[in-house]
């Protein structure tokens, strides 16, 4: 395993340094750096000239000036910090590079979370109602969005969504013919996924519809758009039903002493919703969100250690799930009621969606709500672009993996020897669909950190795309292979990763039996 | 794929399956199979139509130059042509806003017609309609050609790396490797700065040299099962040479997957050609391709809203096609893949297995 792990290690560096060297030798040939300057009248431009070369070593031919730019990084590995050198600004190329990887890996992981789970969840129902209407439309869906020009989706959601949805924030007000709508089409959503006979079909298009009708209703004649908040008997209620339904999918109902544990964790919600609200004051922080989280999780350890007897693992992790999900609500409740605050602030003034840049510099920076609230508006657009995108990859994917793994022999094995189809799915074939998913999330995680570049260009945001595309547009030739190397890492640490993943999940492959 | 395929449909679950899939196979030769699973794919069908005719409309809308040979286009207009500007007419006080109208007159509309320009003009007058036209012809030709290259290159990598398999296949799989670590957007972008102004064509070789390696994997792990399959040893034994034995042998058996990872890999071309466009990085004025179009006049979509809806319809038309035509050759080529069976037929050889 360990010589394995060398070995790719070893094979990692030298693909690195091939690649950076056909990369820095394309873009030296591609454009010259003084190019813009040669043609100047400014008296001062000879002497510009004169500053690059030396600042850059111009005057060494590229293929070795590689070498120049290869022994600063290696310096890593003699004690030195890594030298990036100086982008064309004379800045370092490291502060720029370290400025900029936060915003990334912000904008990514949100995306990629979101696209993860949302796909995943379609991409199952519609494999487990295969050639139903769900499955066809949510095909035609995904097909759709693989067609989508990326540029194109994030400046339709720019003028449409933005626009308008501010103007909706602003007024709060769904008219009758959207409510009709809205219920008609969660009608349909879930009367296809639930209904396989044509009666049940219709009940529970009527059940859907009815309900959401009401409860836009309800939030019309509230004025809840303007000042929404959950409050402590709604909490309370999703988190019992947030109990039951994490209990029915992880280990079923029937285990009675698994759903008393996820209820007690509901009973719980209701019982520190309000000592909570004075911890989550204008001075909390990210720390002490995971504190909690921590805090939640041991609770729910021990809870749950008080209810199980035998075969403790899945108790436990049925309960941790239920704990962080009502945690959740709770947060989202906070959210919910900064909400109105937020949006009368002087800098927001009821336009709450953003279209540029990744926060809002004149907003006071003292409440932590308002701030990280703040932080989730900027997100949205950029977040949902991407996610738009690589949402369909996950839905199609999940969906063959599992009709692939529901066609093997042990599906019929545990088919026939009786088990529920609960345990069939959940247990048997959604823990294999998930090997290969998990591999491919690794990979696709660090190939959208370079490719975010269009997104971050339409939204404003200053990310490794923007310098990327800095680095491009001027011929700053340590900028762009900064960034290279940034991205190239990860991709290739990832696919090493992926694969002692796959080793790790599934035993049938064993790393380092042959050759890779 | 004639020695993978259950040609005789064996499912003792499911006799009255087993019994249809029988019927509807005898005696037609894997081609053929797979050709009647295309055709009976609507979704496929229904795209390949569409794609067809949206291409035919295209490429005769605008003059074309075969060497001395002048092809007559039947729309009035060239993109070079500087017209004069449409206004007083348009909502919001716009210039130039398109006079196609779907609305018949009955309805309150202006009748079905196309009018002097359908999709409007551009800022200058120029006829946005010829420049659509153009674009799309554009990054149609660019996608073929990325597809062209990528396909052979991968082809012809994947095939020696996993023929010949040691030394040769680590070699050619760290090459690919090299390959991939630059992602497609950079190698665009450093060599669009460069070989932009050669025109389209140029590009999209380049681009087509960088985008193989997805292929080449595909075929390695393809050729790595093949090889061992015993018609390769009777080949072998029979004397045949290496290369006929790729070529002849293996390839044929290989072309499903082949052609099924090209298909897919020209609707990422025309993604890839129009986003590198966009950045500007691509396609270089005075030549025209749909995402240049977009990235010239997306500061004009709040008020000019068409100069940016057209150029997108069609980017999407053609990848949408696309990607349905794939899913129809993925499912025509893959032997496990099953059709829904009707109640009607199930009934009827239900009572024909009865009377046996």
């Amino acid at each position: 395993m360990a010589a394995f792990i060398i070995r790719r290690l070893g094979i990692l560096g030298v693909i690195l340094f091939g690649s950076s060297f056909i990369l820095y030798n394309l873009a030296a040939l591609a454009g010259d750096p003084l190019g813009d300057l040669a043609f100047s009248d400014d008296e001062e431009a000879q002497q510009q000239i004169a500053g690059l070369r030396r600042q850059l070593r111009l005057d060494v031919p590229p293929p070795l000036r590689y070498f120049i730019w290869l022994k600063g990084i290696l310096g890593v590995f003699v004690g030195n910090a890594a030298d990036f050198g100086l982008t064309r600004e004379n800045g370092l190329v490291w502060d720029e590079i370290s400025l900029a990887i936060p915003t990334t890996i912000r904008l990514v992981t949100a995306a990629t979370i979101v696209a993860i789970v949302l796909g995943i969840a379609v991409g199952i129902t519609s494999a487990l109602r295969q050639y139903s209407r769900f499955d066809y439309s949510m095909t035609f869906v995904v097909f759709l969005l693989y067609s989508l020009p990326i540029f194109w989706v994030a400046v339709l959601l720019k003028q449409f969504l933005a626009i308008e949805f501010n103007n909706f924030l602003s007024v709060a007000k769904i008219g009758t013919n959207t409510i009709i709508l809205m219920a008609i089409t969660s009608g349909f959503f879930w009367a296809s996924i639930v209904g396989i006979r044509r009666k049940i079909f219709w009940v529970t298009f009527l059940v859907a519809s009815l309900f959401t009708a009401l409860l836009l209703a309800f939030m019309n004649s509230t004025q809840w758009f303007l000042d929404p908040s959950l409050g402590v008997s709604v909490v309370f209620v999703l988190s019992i039903g947030i109990a039951f339904a994490t209990t029915h999918l992880s280990v079923g109902l029937s285990s009675r002493r698994t759903l008393y544990a996820s209820l007690s964790m509901a009973v719980i919600a209701l019982i520190v919703y309000y000592p909570i609200q004075t911890i989550l004051n204008a001075n909390s922080s990210l720390t002490q969100m995971f504190l909690l989280w921590g805090i939640t999780i041991v609770v729910a350890v021990l809870v749950s250690l008080f209810f199980a007897r035998m075969d403790r693992s899945p108790l436990i992790r049925t309960t941790i799930i239920t704990a962080s999900l009502c945690a959740g609500l709770i947060v989202l409740d906070k959210y919910m009621r900064t909400w109105k605050s937020y949006m009368q602030e002087d800098a927001i003034n009821f336009r709450p969606v953003p279209t540029v840049s990744e926060s809002n510099p004149l907003l006071p920076q003292d409440d932590y709500w308002i701030r990280s609230l703040d932080i989730l508006m900027h997100l949205f657009l950029p977040t949902l672009a991407l996610t738009l995108i690589s949402f369909a990859g996950y839905t199609r994917f999940s969906r063959g993996t599992l009709l692939e793994v529901l066609n093997q022999d042990y599906i019929r094995t545990a088919r026939s020897k009786g088990l529920t189809e609960r345990t069939v799915i959940m247990r048997h074939a959604f823990k294999n669909t998930m090997i290969p998913l998990t591999t491919i999330m690794v990979v696709d995680f660090a190939g959208i950190v370079g490719g975010a570049i269009i997104t971050e260009r339409v939204f404003g945001w200053y990310g490794m795309g923007t310098l990327f595309n800095r680095a491009i547009n001027g011929q700053d030739l340590n900028l762009l292979m900064g960034v290279f190397l940034i991205t190239a890492t990860l991709t290739v640490l990832a696919n090493l990763i992926a694969d002692l993943l796959y080793s790790a999940l599934d035993p049938r492959i064993r790393i380092g039996a042959g050759k890779s | 794929m004639m020695n993978r395929t259950p040609n005789t449909a064996t499912d003792s679950m499911n006799p009255e399956r087993a019994s249809i899939e029988n019927k509807e196979l005898e005696g037609l030769s894997q081609r053929q199979i797979v050709f009647r699973r295309f055709v009976r794919h609507r979704a496929a069908m229904v795209a390949i139509i569409y794609l067809m005719s949206i291409l035919m409309f295209v490429f005769s809308a605008l003059d074309l130059k075969f060497g001395p040979f002048l092809y007559r286009g039947w729309w009035k207009f060239d993109t070079e042509d500087l017209l004069d500007l449409r206004f007083g007419d348009c909502p919001g006080g716009t210039q130039g806003c398109p006079t196609i109208s779907l609305r018949p007159q009955f309805l309150g509309g202006e009748g079905i017609g196309l009018g002097k320009h359908p999709f409007g003009q551009d800022n200058i007058g120029r006829d946005y309609f010829a420049l659509v036209m153009k674009g799309t012809q554009r990054s149609v030709i660019v996608m073929l050609v990325i597809g062209f290259f990528a396909a052979a290159i991968g082809t012809i990598v994947g095939a020696i790396s996993g023929y010949f398999r040691g030394t040769v296949d680590s070699v050619l799989m760290r090459f690919t490797d090299f390959v991939i670590t630059i992602p497609a957007i950079v190698v665009g972008a450093v060599i669009g700065a460069r070989i932009g102004n050669l025109g389209a064509v140029a590009l999209a070789v380049f681009l087509g040299l960088f985008a193989w390696t997805g292929l080449a994997r595909l075929v390695r792990g393809e050729f790595f099962r093949l090889r061992e399959m015993e018609f390769v040893d009777g080949a072998r034994v029979a004397g045949a040479s290496t290369r006929r034995i790729i070529f002849k042998h293996i390839l044929p058996n290989a072309i499903g997957v082949i052609i099924v990872s090209v298909t897919l890999l020209l609707s990422g071309a025309i993604l890839l050609e129009t986003s590198l466009s966009y950045l500007g990085f691509g396609v270089v004025p005075p030549d025209v391709s749909l995402g240049l179009l977009i990235s010239t006049y997306q500061d004009a979509f709040s008020t000019r809203p068409w100069l940016f809806w057209y150029p997108g319809f069609f980017i999407v038309s053609i990848a949408l096609s696309i990607n349905f035509i794939g899913d129809g050759l993925r499912d025509a080529f893959d032997p496990r893949q099953r059709r829904k069976i009707s109640k009607k037929e199930k009934k009827l050889a239900r009572s024909e297995l009865r009377n046996n």
